[in-house]
């Protein structure tokens, strides 16, 4: 494949060939494309390949936000390609670097354009520019492109309106290495019409003519100007192919596969990301969706937003220096931007008063990749999502996500009054899956959960987002109902435990070969830090999760509300920004 | 990573001893009783017939007599000197079952690919909707795979099923077990519907015609009293019918055994070992080895 060629912008379909919900299969330079339009109108180029097994995208379904392999029915999102969920793991959030190759793409004169890695934009004819142009009929011709440029430089045609070329001047107005425009002129004068022909490089030995007449012909003679371009190229390949036949067919281009990284070409572990903000984002729009919440659009300034799970959050990092985290509540394949929606908390620490009082339209802000720990299982016969006041956000993007998916759930949305519910213009959208419970006093809340978490079935999952003394009434319902730890999920605000760090202890960290005193007053990810040792983490309080660890000996106090008692007891895993030791000694997975 | 084309791969004799020393299942012997197969093995042409003593042979290239055996009800040949018999199939040996080869069927792949689809169960709910597999229950719980003897075997695999074989009439938690005896061929066993306390057998043996062509056999081996042969046949026919389209779409056709090629996750375990055993083994043929100094 020539070095020239990749830098090049192609045409690798035409806009009428990635029609709704379908998956084009294309070839450009010896290698397959999938190319697809999501429901929104963003066109995807990517490889035609699905990095697990290598089976053909062009093969999957297009669900309008998500292309999904048909072999294992991995999804992948519009837009970045990365994988949102992988169906064998269903309790695993997908490691978001796990991304198909995508190409570059742009829609211009009827025709989709891409290339390996083209520079600026598909190049502009300005017989194309005024006037409209109309795609004409892809013609696939098993020729090199050089042949097939060289006959179109000599092909003929009849003016537009016409039919017959006969009389007719057909001259060369423009030509490069792939594309000749041709004009052709009556006689007379009267009547004159230009095509620019593109050939496609498809591989070595075949080549698309993909045809663009300059100006829109009058809606009676579209068809007949199509068949007309049809009969004569089809004429054109039929000469062009004999040539190629009498030549000694030329190596096949080879369009190497790019390894995976190698992080995943191994057995996933969970790899440390650390309290960063890698991203910057602009808040795009900011508007009061209830009560005392406000929503935020954040848009990438730099590249594609990445790929995120429902369930996931965000770490936003604030001017004034602090950093809250926010769930996403995108529905699948929503990527053009982040939506966060912000509760006011007058006696919390200052984030969300910045973010209500200080943050406006236009602002920049620093903010985390997604991370998801509160991930949803899609294995579910039956879905049960519970969301407490602002607790609706991840719940919001779940439930889009099933629904998207067809996936039976209900959603049981709690608030102090209507004007409470956030976002209700999409809950609204989620329809008779929505049950409202308004205004209910504690002793209502507590007998509207009893009523909904009753008689768990089998394969039923339970999400429950809100406050902290909902979170524990539920919590305790599910477990009186029968309902076992593995099969109820809770996301919490903040960490209402009080914790003694009156303690000092050893920590033994079983992979670093380290040793270290934790002094009373200092965390676990606080020493930790000091000496090096990178962590991840994202609230620090004990509710997000990030932080956990394996606990290799020792026995740990959780002081968290992440893991769920049956977790607690086995005593195995432990949040480092807020568990300590009962003992003197910790011996942990680091 | 050496890049083979596709029709370099096409017409590539093999010149791998691991393959060529191997016996392959080139035929059902009820194939050869109808009549002569001209076809191919390992690149080379091949020829298969029963003689007038009734003896099956077979010959490579123009006229080169092959050594034969036949076992399991097929004519298995080979290019080179394998080290013993075909591996054992004790199952065979119990009368009470129903054996049989369910099916031949022709596919544009490599045999390395088809032995690691006829390992996996995660394609179960969306490959075999409503048979093997059904969504949304498409977890793969934690297996264990095993090297013992010079085999591959996989146990402790559950699924779940909606009609896990033709005898079946519910859904059911099957439970498989998986045994690789052979670089290109391998069985599975998964509970009977009709003895809980035995297990179903079922092979895939493939005749390789080319690097990236196949004929894979479908052998069966199981107790089932009441399916008629037409309706087991029907069974893994429907089953095959639904993993060919897939199998022909994979790219590309060769098994990549270089780890950075694809992505495996936790219940790619049996076909992440077994692309480690291949390399082990010096297997070039059917694969793209990983390059020099590569850790498989």
């Amino acid at each position: 494949m020539s070095a020239e060629a990749e830098r090049l912008w192609h045409p690798v379909a035409s806009q009428y060939d990635v029609v709704s919900r379908h998956v084009f299969w294309g070839r450009l330079l010896g290698r397959e494309l999938a190319v697809w339009r999501a429901d929104d109108g963003y066109v995807n180029v990517w490889e035609n390949r699905c990095l697990h097994r290598g089976v053909r995208l062009s093969v999957g379904t297009n669900d309008g936000r998500e292309l999904v392999c048909r072999y294992h029915g991995w999804r992948y999102a519009s837009r970045t390609a990365g994988c949102t969920y992988i169906p064998a793991h269903p309790a695993d959030a997908p490691a978001r670097t796990i991304c198909n190759r995508t190409f570059p793409a742009f829609e211009r004169y009827g025709l989709v354009w891409s290339g390996e890695e083209p520079d600026g934009e598909p190049p502009v004819l300005d017989v194309l520019e005024s006037g409209g142009a109309l795609a004409l009929r892809g013609v696939t011709v098993r020729a090199p492109a050089e042949l097939v440029v060289d006959a179109l430089s000599r092909h003929r045609f009849a003016p537009t309106g016409l039919t017959d070329p006969d009389g007719a001047s057909v001259t060369v107005t423009g030509q490069d290495r792939y594309h000749v425009v041709l004009r052709s002129e009556s006689a007379d004068g009267g009547s004159a019409g230009t095509v620019v022909f593109f050939a496609q490089p498809a591989d070595a030995d075949r080549t698309v003519i993909r045809a663009v007449l300059a100006g829109e012909p009058d809606p009676d003679s579209r068809i007949p100007v199509w068949r007309h371009h049809n009969t004569a190229l089809t004429q054109l390949r039929d000469a062009v192919e004999a040539e190629a036949r009498r030549r000694p067919p030329p190596e096949p281009m080879v369009a190497a596969i790019e390894e995976v990284p190698i992080h995943l070409s191994q057995v996933p572990e969970p790899a440390p990301t650390g309290r960063r903000a890698g991203l910057r984002v602009q808040v795009a729009r900011k508007w009061p969706v209830a009560e005392d919440v406000a929503g935020f659009e954040l848009v990438s300034i730099a590249g594609q937003l990445p790929t995120f799970q429902p369930g996931a959050h965000i770490d936003v990092h604030l001017p004034n220096g602090l950093v809250r985290q926010y769930s996403l509540t995108n529905g699948a394949g929503e990527l053009d931007r982040y939506r966060i929606g912000v509760k006011l908390e007058p006696d919390g620490g200052g984030g969300s008063r910045t973010l209500h009082e200080n943050v406006r339209v236009g602002d920049v802000l620093a903010v985390s990749e997604p991370r998801n720990n509160f991930p949803l299982r899609r294995d579910a016969v039956r879905t049960i999502l519970i969301a407490g006041g602002i607790g609706i956000t991840p719940l919001l993007a779940m439930a889009q996500a099933l629904r998207h998916q067809g996936l039976d759930f209900e959603l049981h949305v709690f608030a102090r009054s209507d004007d409470h519910v956030a976002f209700a213009e999409l809950i609204d959208g989620l329809g008779e899956a929505v049950t409202r419970h308004i205004g209910l006093s504690p002793s209502e809340t507590g007998a509207a959960l009893e009523s909904v978490l009753a008689e768990p079935g089998p394969h039923e999952h339970v999400y429950v987002c809100g406050p902290g003394p909902m979170l524990d009434a539920a919590r305790r319902t599910a477990a009186a109902a029968g309902r076992t730890d593995d099969t109820v999920h809770f996301e919490y605000f903040a960490n209402p435990t009080d914790i003694d760090d009156s303690t000092s202890f050893t920590v033994e960290l079983a992979r670093s070969a380290l040793s270290l005193e934790v002094p009373a007053g200092a965390t676990i990810m606080e020493v930790l830090r000091a000496n090096g040792v990178e962590v991840s983490s994202s609230c620090e309080t004990g509710a997000c999760g990030t932080c956990r660890v394996a606990v290799l000996d020792g026995e740990p106090v959780h002081n968290d509300v992440y893991l769920n008692d049956t977790e607690k007891q086995q005593g195995d895993e432990m949040m480092v920004c807020v568990s300590r030791a009962g003992g003197d000694r910790l011996v942990l997975d680091i | 990573m050496t890049v083979m084309t596709m029709a370099e791969a096409e017409t590539q004799v093999c010149a791998d001893p691991v393959i060529r020393n191997q016996w392959h299942a080139v035929a059902d012997l009820d194939e050869i009783r109808r009549g002569e197969l001209r076809t191919l093995l390992l690149g080379e042409p091949l020829r298969c017939w029963i003689d007038s003593g009734g003896m099956a042979r077979a010959t490579a290239g123009p006229d080169r007599e092959l050594e034969v055996r036949t076992d399991y009800g097929y004519l298995w040949a080979t290019l080179g000197e394998p080290t013993g018999g075909v591996f054992d199939v004790p199952e065979t040996r119990e009368h009470d079952r129903r054996t049989l080869n369910a099916l031949t069927v022709g596919i544009e792949v490599s045999a390395p690919r088809a032995v690691e689809n006829f390992l996996d169960m995660a394609h179960f709910p969306y490959v075999h909707a409503g048979v093997l597999g059904e969504e949304p229950h498409t977890e793969v719980a934690e297996y264990r795979v095993e090297e013992r003897d010079g085999e591959l075997w996989a146990f402790d695999c559950l699924f779940y099923q909606p009609r896990a074989a033709a005898a079946s009439s519910q859904a059911v938690l099957a439970e498989y077990v998986y045994r690789v005896p052979h670089p290109y061929s391998a069985m599975l066993y998964k509970s009977s519907p009709t003895d809980a306390s035995r297990m179903d057998a079922i092979g895939i043996f493939i005749h390789p015609l080319t690097a990236t062509r196949i004929r894979a056999h479908l052998f069966i081996s199981v107790l089932d009293d009441v399916s008629a042969d037409r309706e087991i046949r029907r069974f893994q026919q429907g089953v095959i019918a639904q993993d060919k389209p897939i199998l022909e779409n994979q790219h590309p056709k060769l098994l990549p055994l270089d780890p950075r090629a694809e992505t495996p996750i936790r219940a790619d375990r049996s076909a992440i070992v077994y692309r480690r055993w291949l390399s082990r083994l010096g297997v070039t043929y059917g694969v793209i080895p990983a390059a020099e100094g590569v850790r498989t």
